[in-house]
């Protein structure tokens, strides 16, 4: 598949923009065409610039009757919808700024945003986030009013804090006409470049979220150096599934969507998201790796479920994808006939799955956040998904250093970005500096002075090293380890290694002397693999205990410690019976493990590893959902490898499939 | 600009809320020598949710059939009360009734074997529950123009907003046959309310479910009768459920009514409890 390049986009000079002037800019020159979509009751329902716009005016004009002024910060409370960059852009243009709450946060999250940012108007979704909010409203004394766009089971609340947000509206309407003639537009004209458009949470795997401030000249500068290397158009079509509180769905759907005209089509429910991916067929994506991963699983789940036939076509297109890629990766031009071979191969076996995955128009896809598997990358690679590392965080808009299109090594995270100046420091951390870097955290100058030095460096907090120009990232610096025998390390690079196995979903590594590992199996595809095995089992807790699921990990186990140092290789493994679960706090919402909740929850677990106890007896407390809870005693097995042999077997598993 | 709020009502009862909209008087049926129903009596009120509840063989699910038309019962009056557009009201004697006319006054059901068609899609199921709304001749409706087409999109918007109520949009196009048990017996609740009903009636919608899928249906049951204003009828074993959604609980035993109250007043009552763990002797 080829990649088709455009001229690259915006005349002006968008570091000197604001996202309102931007949305008037769409505005005067396509003013009929589909800015949003969401589909509602089956149908996708647009709304073009011009109604965006209006109702972004009427939005604002309502916040500004409720008391919001230049300066103030509105919370976001809510799944992706029009109405989240509606109340974005409102707030924006009458001069405050946006900070998204995840939807899933719980109550000493969010009082932990509301109270840091002083917020007074949050804008809510539905029911659920009233009544967190209505819960914890001793707690934030600032908060005045909460608008709700979901009306459904609300129509009975009676509370001074809500209003539905067609309200608001209507009432900014009325409140606008009172206003001076032109007053939005001088709201508008009055913002600054460097005012505080978008605030996002950092992740915050050690501690409390922090919220780290980003001005529109922050975004658009990273807007522009990104489309500078991939441009992008305003045909373009994007899909908005991941939280918009995130920096990476602002940084695409928000920045780069009002620079360059996108379409955003907002999926109808969480359980339909595959579905109305593959409906719309956007043209660029950015998630974070378990997106990629879960959609390789869903194709090894159903290619293992296809037909014989199916199988033999699908892996002999797959390898000679495969084989074009590989030569594509190295610079190499494919020949002729592996050029007319790929697109035999392309018609009969990648297409179709480019389609079912809804990637069928893609032109780049991105990963961040988090490693991502060579298997998992290769196979993106194979079917003719341009799929390239991002390297980022909150604090540069997200993204600094990316892969450029027919230079992608799967271990690097590729190359700065356009303005992007990037260092290694003597102690080997990765320092940047660009006009992305972030404006510092709401209440926090003691952390923002740690992380931007007063020459304009921010400091990642990343170990790394430069390798022919591309970024190799090892870990967070204060993670890195150093065996008794000198090598340094970090637990996360193994977990990683453990972790590209399809059967394993987490891995979380402990000791220095000796590696010793606790696995969470992915109950997908160890299921899938147990159902072709005839291997019956009922719970995951059952699944994770049978001697089998023990050796399929050990092998795998095997596989990953091939690729390591001797020192650090992995001595003896247990497979954990459950789920990381970030209601347990064991995780977080964007599922990065939080190792000092492991480290106490699950000591005695820890111990005997380290020990090398043969057995373990863990009690277990359940929590149903009606409420009753259970102990349980389980007895779980440390499998040691000094001295495992894996079984012998002629055939390799393909990276598409479960089988062997 | 189509709004996030409802736009059809799914409640078709103008009784004002708290008055009887369904007596059931003196109603006995057998099969042979068999007592199904013995003088049972007791009164629905308009915006309740009135369970019936009792063992096995109590007579529950005929009494359910009794009120649609289904079973004619030997004696007794089942009297459904509408009011029309100007507030004049009318009663309507069920027990004499057939089922389709019954289905016109807008006493709809659930069956507690799910009585659906499985090889029909979700939409389609539903949009069938429209069916008694949908008037128009037959080559307008072959030819699907005209008035035949908008009416089809009006019901199709009515159908939408049930799928949104009962957070369906994943199974939309799936045939029901291939669906989860607890997702059928959701498209059931679901085509019921298709029909725009007066009365609710509902055998056993949780029967058969785990508990988290029992939470949810309760949860759409009270929706439909607190934010839709639908009075619900519902046949339950699950006594938790009862007691936790039912403003109103009559209790069956041998075909006999042996109490009748709020759930507390029944969870008070001798006999009740004697029905339900039994008598030492």
């Amino acid at each position: 598949m080829s990649l088709r390049r455009r001229a690259a986009g915006a005349p002006v000079d968008l570091a000197d923009q604001t996202f309102p002037r931007l949305l008037a800019r769409q505005v005067a020159e396509r003013p009929g065409a589909v800015a949003l979509q969401e589909k509602r009751y089956g149908v996708w329902q647009p709304v073009s610039w011009q109604e965006y716009a209006a109702r972004v005016r009427d939005f604002g004009h309502g916040l500004a009757s409720l008391g919001v002024g230049r300066g103030d910060i509105v919370a976001v409370l809510g799944d992706n919808r029009p109405e989240w960059v509606i109340a974005e852009l409102a707030a924006q243009s009458i001069g405050a700024a946006v900070v998204g709450i995840y939807p899933t946060s719980l109550d000493e999250e969010i009082v932990h945003v509301l109270t840091t940012a002083a917020i007074k108007v949050v804008v809510a979704e539905d029911q659920e986030q009233v009544d967190k909010l209505l819960k914890v409203k001793d707690l934030v004394p600032h908060l005045a009013h909460v608008v709700f766009y979901d009306p459904h089971g609300l129509e009975t609340y009676e509370h001074e804090w809500l209003r539905p947000f067609e309200e608001v509206e209507e009432a900014g309407r009325a409140w606008g006409e009172e206003q001076p003639a032109g007053w939005f537009e001088e709201q508008v004209a009055a913002g600054a470049p460097d005012d505080i458009a978008v605030i996002c949470t950092t992740s915050g795997t050690t501690s409390r979220p922090k919220l780290g401030q980003l001005s529109h000249r922050n975004l658009l500068a990273m807007a522009q150096n990104l489309t500078g290397v991939d441009p992008l158009g305003p045909d373009d079509r994007f899909v908005s599934f991941l939280p918009l509180a995130w920096i990476g769905e602002q940084m695409i759907a928000v920045a780069c969507g009002l620079a360059h005209g996108l379409t955003l089509s907002f999926p109808e429910d969480a359980a339909t998201q595959r579905n109305d991916l593959r409906e719309i067929g956007p043209h660029v994506m950015f998630s974070p790796p378990r997106i990629w991963e879960s959609m390789l699983s869903d194709v090894q789940v159903r290619i293992d479920e296809a037909g014989w036939l199916k199988r033999k076509v699908f892996g002999w297109g797959y390898a000679v994808g495969d084989r074009v890629a590989a030569q594509r990766l190295r610079g190499q031009r494919p020949g002729l006939a592996d050029r007319a071979l790929l697109r035999v191969a392309d018609w009969a076996a990648l297409a179709p799955v480019r389609d079912q995955l809804g990637l069928s128009r893609i032109r780049r896809a991105y990963t961040g956040g988090a490693p991502l598997g060579p298997d998992v990358f290769s196979f993106f690679h194979a079917i003719g998904v341009n799929l390239k590392q991002i390297y980022g965080q909150t604090e540069v808009c997200g993204i600094a250093v990316v892969h450029h299109d027919d230079d992608v090594r799967f271990h690097s995270v590729g190359v700065p970005i356009p303005g992007t100046e990037l260092k290694i420091s003597d102690d080997g951390e990765i320092l940047l500096r660009s006009s992305s870097v972030f404006r510092g955290y709401v209440g926090n100058d003691e952390a923002t002075a740690e992380a931007v030095s007063p020459g304009g460096w921010l400091h990642t907090g990343d170990a790394g090293y430069l390798d022919d120009g591309h970024l190799v990232v090892i870990d967070r610096a204060k993670d890195v380890l150093t065996t008794p025998t000198g090598t340094r390390f970090s637990s996360a690079f193994i977990e990683n290694k453990l972790k590209f196995s399809p059967y394993v979903e987490e891995a979380v590594v402990f000791g220095t002397e000796e590696i010793t590992a606790m696995l969470v199996i992915d109950p997908q595809t160890v299921g899938a693999w147990a159902e072709g095995e005839h291997l019956s089992y009922t719970t995951y807790t059952d699944l994770a205990a049978k001697p089998e699921t023990y050796d399929l990990v050990a092998e795998e186990v095997h596989r990953a410690n091939a690729d390591l140092p001797e020192e650090i290789r992995v001595r003896r493994f247990l497979l954990l019976f459950k789920q990381l679960d970030p209601d347990d706090d064991e995780i977080t919402r964007t599922r990065k493990v939080r190792r000092n909740v492991i480290a106490e929850r699950y000591a005695d677990l820890i111990a005997a590893l380290e020990r090398g106890d043969p057995r373990v007896r863990v009690s277990n407390k359940v929590t149903y959902q009606d409420g009753t809870v259970t102990k349980r005693d389980i007895d779980l097995r440390v499998l040691d490898l000094e001295g495992y042999r894996p079984p012998d077997r002629t055939k390799q598993r393909p990276v598409w499939s479960s089988r062997r | 600009m189509l709004t996030r709020a409802y736009r059809f009502e799914l409640n078709s009862s103008r009784v004002p809320i708290g008055e009887p909209q369904l007596e059931v008087q003196d109603v006995s049926l057998r099969f042979g020598g068999i007592h199904a129903l013995s003088e049972v009596s007791f009164t629905v009120r308009r915006g309740a949710v009135h369970a019936v509840i009792g063992p096995n063989g109590a007579g529950k699910s005929s009494l359910l059939n009794c009120v649609s038309g289904l079973y004619r019962p030997q004696s007794g009056r089942i009297v459904l009360h509408t009011a029309d557009e100007d507030g004049t009201r009318r009663e309507h004697d069920l027990a004499s009734s057939r089922p389709h006319t019954i289905a016109r006054l807008g006493v709809a059901r659930s069956f507690q074997n799910i009585e659906l068609f499985g090889h029909l899609t979700v939409l389609e199921n539903l949009m069938l529950g429209r069916h008694i709304h949908m008037k128009h001749r037959m080559f307008p409706a072959f030819a699907w123009f005209g008035p035949a087409r908008r009416q089809e999109i009006a019901h199709r918007e009515f159908v939408e907003e049930v799928i949104d109520l009962l957070q369906l949009q994943a199974f939309r196009h799936a045939p029901v046959g291939s669906l989860a048990y607890g997702i059928q017996k959701r498209v059931e609740l679901g085509r019921a309310l298709c029909i725009e009903p007066s009365l609710l009636l509902l055998d056993e919608p949780m029967a058969g479910m785990n508990a988290e899928e029992k939470e949810d249906m309760a949860r759409y049951v009270l929706d439909v009768n607190e934010l839709r204003g639908v009075t619900v009828m519902l046949i339950e074993h699950d006594m938790g459920v009862v007691m936790d959604i039912s403003d109103r609980v009559s209790v069956l035993d041998f075909g006999r009514l042996i109490g009748d109250g709020t759930p507390d007043e029944v969870r008070g009552n001798q006999a009740v409890v004697e029905a339900y763990l039994g008598v030492d002797e």
